[in-house]
């Protein structure tokens, strides 16, 4: 019905595109940007499977209309990677076996990366609200939780 | 799993905001409860006006006289760290704690919450609780709503499909006791159920008591059997058993596949003595 124009930053660059309203971020991420990194799980908000960073912050990326990110800068598990290897974070989740499947890291990524931008020192209790939001079905979030702090602990003081 | 299509007005200011909604539209804010709906297909409107961008409903204000105008759009995020609703009315920023995850709290703003009325959340609950009213913006001018008024049934609220939610008020509330707590499977999920307690008095001695159950009835609804039960008496953790055993008389818990209603009877009594005991002891340190 509706098509929008919007302008907005994914991972540094400028995006202009036209989508129709209804288009949600995580379908203009992965469909007309290519990024597939960023994953669909249950489409309303409950897996955190597509969370992204928008302005900084941990969003739903089902839970956002593409038209909404007019000028916004958005933060997808791409723009988290270093051009060459792997950011910290993503070393400790590869040395602790954090994921299995996958599926769940690029979130768990995105809010893990929240916390530690907040919070330098999390305990075990902070490390598992923050990630409370992020279902995985495989690991039983104990080796999650270890990168999480192992990533911490590596932080520069 | 897609929203079906819609029209999309981004509203600058608030009477453009007006101007677009009509009884076919909804207003988009968070969306943390709305894009679900959307997407499941469970709401079918023809257009959303998105209001995130209308300047000047996203601000806390503290009066002189110590209550406090709060911004419908502000997120939870924001007002769990905001210094003045720490000050002024701490049930409020304790019951934010409690909203979603993270990530949802970075969305979704206490206008939405309260316009969306569900009957499990915990922010109508704290601001009924709070003696809270809402401002409402129509074409004709503003109207200001008793929250206990505006507050209809589960989804259903006093507003009206062409006004906006504005803005929350909350009388001073400053030096009251108060409580809260709930019982959720995980830590952001909705309350199955859960108590929001607020004390207010001189020294010991309890004047007004408000003690609001939520996930617990069709809306947030005040427990006023254990209202009576503390109001004109010297507050006390004996107090507090004698108020719960009054709790289960004013809700009519509702009987689904998360708990059986006599569970959550069991929990608004068990509930509602914590969050009294947690005002009391505020009270009578």
């Amino acid at each position: 019905m509706s098509d929008c124009s919007i302008r907005l930053r994914v991972n540094g660059r400028a995006v202009e595109r036209t989508v129709p309203a209804r288009r949600s971020l995580a379908d203009l991420l992965r469909e007309d940007l290519g990024l597939t990194g960023t994953h669909v799980g249950c489409e309303h908000g409950v897996c955190g499977a597509c969370t992204v960073l928008v302005d900084g912050r941990t969003a739903r990326s089902c839970l956002l209309l593409a038209v909404q990110l007019e000028g916004a800068e958005v933060t997808t598990v791409e723009g988290l990677t270093p051009p060459a290897g792997l950011s910290a974070l993503q070393e400790a989740f590869r040395e602790c076996h954090a994921l299995q499947c996958g599926f769940c890291t690029p979130g768990m990524l995105a809010a893990a990366h929240e916390l530690l931008a907040e919070n330098a020192t999390p305990t075990r209790d902070e490390i598992r609200a923050a990630i409370a939001g992020n279902l995985c079905m495989c690991t039983g979030y104990v080796n999650i939780v270890r990168a999480i702090e192992l990533a911490a602990h590596r932080l520069p003081r | 799993m897609k929203p079906a299509p819609f029209d999309y007005v981004r509203a600058r200011t608030l009477d453009e905001a007006l101007a677009a909604l009509d009884g076919d539209s909804k207003i988009l804010a968070g969306g943390q409860s709305l894009v679900p709906m959307l997407n499941m297909r469970l709401l079918r409107p023809a257009r959303l006006v998105d209001i995130n961008a209308v300047a000047g409903l996203d601000g806390v204000r503290g009066h002189p006289e110590g209550g406090l105008e709060i911004g419908a759009l502000i997120r939870h995020t924001d007002l769990l760290v905001n210094p003045v609703v720490a000050e002024r009315a701490p049930l409020l920023a304790a019951a934010t704690a409690h909203v979603g995850h993270r990530a949802i709290r970075n969305r979704g703003t206490l206008g939405g919450s309260i316009a969306h009325a569900d009957p499990a959340a915990e922010l109508p609950a704290a601001l009924l609780a709070l003696d809270a009213s809402v401002v409402v913006a129509g074409r004709s001018g503003q109207r200001r709503v008793a929250l206990d008024d505006f507050l209809v049934g589960a989804l259903t609220t006093a507003l009206a499909a062409d006004e906006v939610l504005v803005r929350i008020e909350t009388p001073d509330a400053r030096g009251a006791g108060w409580g809260f707590a709930e019982v959720a499977r995980r830590p952001g999920d909705f309350a199955i159920a859960g108590v929001a307690a607020l004390l207010r008095g001189e020294g010991r001695r309890c004047d007004q008591a408000r003690v609001v159950a939520f996930g617990a009835h069709e809306r947030p609804v005040r427990l006023r059997a254990a209202e009576r039960a503390l109001d004109g008496h010297d507050l006390s953790t004996a107090l507090a058993a004698s108020a719960a055993a009054q709790a289960a008389a004013d809700c009519r818990p509702p009987d689904d596949v998360h708990a059986t209603a006599a569970y959550r009877s069991h929990l608004v009594r068990v509930l509602t003595e914590q969050a009294v005991r947690d005002a009391v002891a505020l009270v009578t340190r």
